[in-house]
């Protein structure tokens, strides 16, 4: 894993913006945050069809949903703590109940925003966005990913929640056959004791760790979950039927994000044992990211010892 | 304006009356006072200023109206059932489960409804939505919009306001239905917005300020706001709450209550009187 060239999700939500924004005809939102979200690198090619909306967080989803109400496409942008959180009545009533096809770019997810500390990590908005029926909810697990999804959101009709990260992560999506589908999960390491079913940047920690676990004789299938909602029922269900173990992780709390969603389906279809890997209902910290990775139990060290776990736990 | 259009549009304004009352008497729930305090301006937007077709409901150069008091549906669904957006036998279906008429109004179902507003404070977020798009496309439909009085201690109001006013969206319309009035008492008792002219001016806006019930300052209002370029227009307009029914006037007890039968009867001869 140590190879991969690495970048951040919400770098790559930027550039794909700026590129994507001389084929298709979309305005873009922020709400005094461009220079973190990257939103800003759009907006320096495309200053007319940039509009911030100052620190107004509610505001600017409501504006969004407006624009989207004249047939226009439209990105919101702040951190997905502002974003979800702050404005998740905004975004559950004038975008979700109309299910008006606002893009809401969400970036500085989880404990990887390091040092501001726990007011900025956000560990609860796949949880919240989750719950509003009809949005549709994409955490790329890297660079690549995140600009295919971006593409994928603007040519799809419906409000959708794209959830970046402020860590640089590994670039793995380097193959030329790669493609995104939105709902699809992916089968990124094949295996057959135990499945990581991972999100975002645990995607990378997972492969890693099933690496680890090959060293030690344990055949470890991974999955990527690009997208959170709809989540793909059939890949979840073909694993637990053929790994028999699951592991989730996700870099969000362990209550209502990924562990939950699949569990949900896992219980409902093919009850397997199931561990969640995330933050384990507790708020983030300051910290340099190794060592909050580290102290949070986010390391493929940790995901070795949950697969052990979760193969231990099977009948 | 002319002695015989103004005839015409109280009879609109009556009808909507008795539209809102017949919807919230059978859905035995709903807000009739606001309602009836907005219902001389809707007529006045609905036959007189805005660009709309009610066959083509999503036109997409129409002039738009967002209900940002999202409570006094039964107003809105009676006057665009009198222009013609649905019949007006189905005012009578509000709130009913099989019926496209929620308690708040829902864009997706409604024929004619521009945005899905209720919880309050949003809507005048999502018209400034709509007016920046429609600068941005070069087109020149207008924007309306009502806010409550009540509605404007919502900070999402004044987060629009700044909004509207730094970009500048003269095709904007913002109305304060200044009924004085909201569930829990006088707006200047349970959390005084006041005054509505300072700070709307300081925000920006063109600030006028009308009787909301005189067609005439109504109409010159809205002339003033078409004419004002470079900034947004928000005009004042002092209303009765539960104008035109005699025990709803100025009675807090009927921001969101519906008639029993007596009552019912006692509206409507007023009403048609």
């Amino acid at each position: 894993m140590m190879n991969y060239e690495k970048k951040a999700t919400r770098e790559a939500y930027g550039e794909a913006l700026a590129s994507l924004g001389e084929k298709y005809d979309f305005l873009v939102l922020d709400a005094d945050l461009a220079a973190a979200t990257k939103t800003g690198v759009f907006k320096k090619k495309f200053p007319e069809r940039f509009f911030d909306c100052g620190i107004a967080e509610g505001n600017m989803m409501t504006v969004a949903a407006g624009i989207a109400s004249t047939g226009k496409c439209v990105f919101a942008s702040s951190f997905a703590m502002f974003a979800a959180g702050r404005a998740f009545e905004q975004v559950r009533n004038s975008i979700g109940y109309p299910h008006l096809a606002v893009k809401i770019g969400a970036t500085h997810a989880g404990i990887t925003v390091g040092e501001d500390g726990a007011t900025h990590q956000c560990l609860e908005d796949i949880a919240l966005m989750r719950t509003i029926p009809g949005m549709t909810i994409i955490n790329p697990a890297d660079a690549v990913e995140a600009k295919a999804a971006v593409e994928a959101a603007i040519n799809f009709d419906g409000p959708v929640y794209l959830r970046f990260g402020r860590f640089a992560t590994p670039i793995f999506n380097i193959g030329e056959d790669y493609k995104f589908e939105i709902g699809k999960g992916v089968e990124v390491v094949k295996g057959s004791d135990v499945t990581f079913v991972a999100t975002g940047l645990m995607v990378a920690m997972a492969m890693e760790a099933a690496e680890m676990l090959e060293a030690e004789g344990i055949s470890a299938r991974v999955i990527n979950i690009h997208t959170i909602k709809p989540i793909d029922r059939d890949i979840i269900i073909k694993a637990a039927k053929e790994t028999g173990a699951i592991v989730t992780a996700e870099e969000h709390n362990i209550i209502g994000g990924l562990g939950s969603a699949v569990t949900e389906v896992v219980c409902e279809e093919c009850p397997v044992p199931v561990v969640r890997v995330g933050v384990k209902d507790k708020f983030g910290k300051s910290g340099a990211v190794p060592a909050l990775l580290e102290e949070y139990g986010l390391t493929p060290k940790d995901l070795c010892e949950n697969a052990k776990k979760a193969i231990a736990l099977k009948k | 304006m002319e002695q015989t259009r103004k005839n015409e549009l109280s009879e609109i304004a009556r009808n909507i009356r008795i539209g809102a009352i017949e919807g919230v008497y059978n859905a035995k729930s709903g807000h009739p006072g606001g309602s009836l305090s907005i219902s001389d301006i809707l007529a006045y937007l609905y036959f007189e200023e805005m660009n709309i077709d009610p066959k083509n409901p999503k036109w997409e150069d129409r002039d738009r109206f967002v209900l940002s008091k999202g409570h006094c549906a039964p107003a809105l669904y009676a006057v665009l059932a009198e222009k013609g957006f649905f019949d007006k036998e189905l005012l009578k279906t509000l709130r009913k489960a099989d019926s496209f008429l929620q308690g708040h109004p829902d864009m997706k179902h409604t024929p004619g409804v521009d945005m899905t507003t209720g919880s309050l404070g949003l809507g005048i977020s999502a018209a400034c939505g709509m007016a920046l798009s429609g600068k941005v496309a070069g087109k020149d439909y207008r924007v309306y919009t009502i806010v409550g009085d009540g509605e404007s201690e919502e900070g999402q109001v004044w987060e629009a306001s700044m909004f509207a006013n730094h970009y500048k969206l003269d095709n904007l319309c913002v109305i304060i239905d200044w009924n004085g009035l909201q569930i829990d008492g006088a707006i200047t008792e349970v959390m005084n917005p006041t005054p509505f002219d300072k700070k709307l001016e300081a925000f920006g806006y063109n600030v006028i300020i009308i009787d909301a019930h005189n067609f005439d300052e109504i109409e010159a209002a809205f002339a003033a706001a078409k004419a004002t370029k470079g900034r947004p227009t928000a005009i004042i307009a002092k209303s009765t709450k539960g104008k035109g029914v005699s025990y709803m006037e100025n009675n807090v007890s009927w921001h969101g209550a519906a008639p029993s039968a007596e009552q019912y009867e006692q509206a409507m001869s007023e009403l048609k009187a």
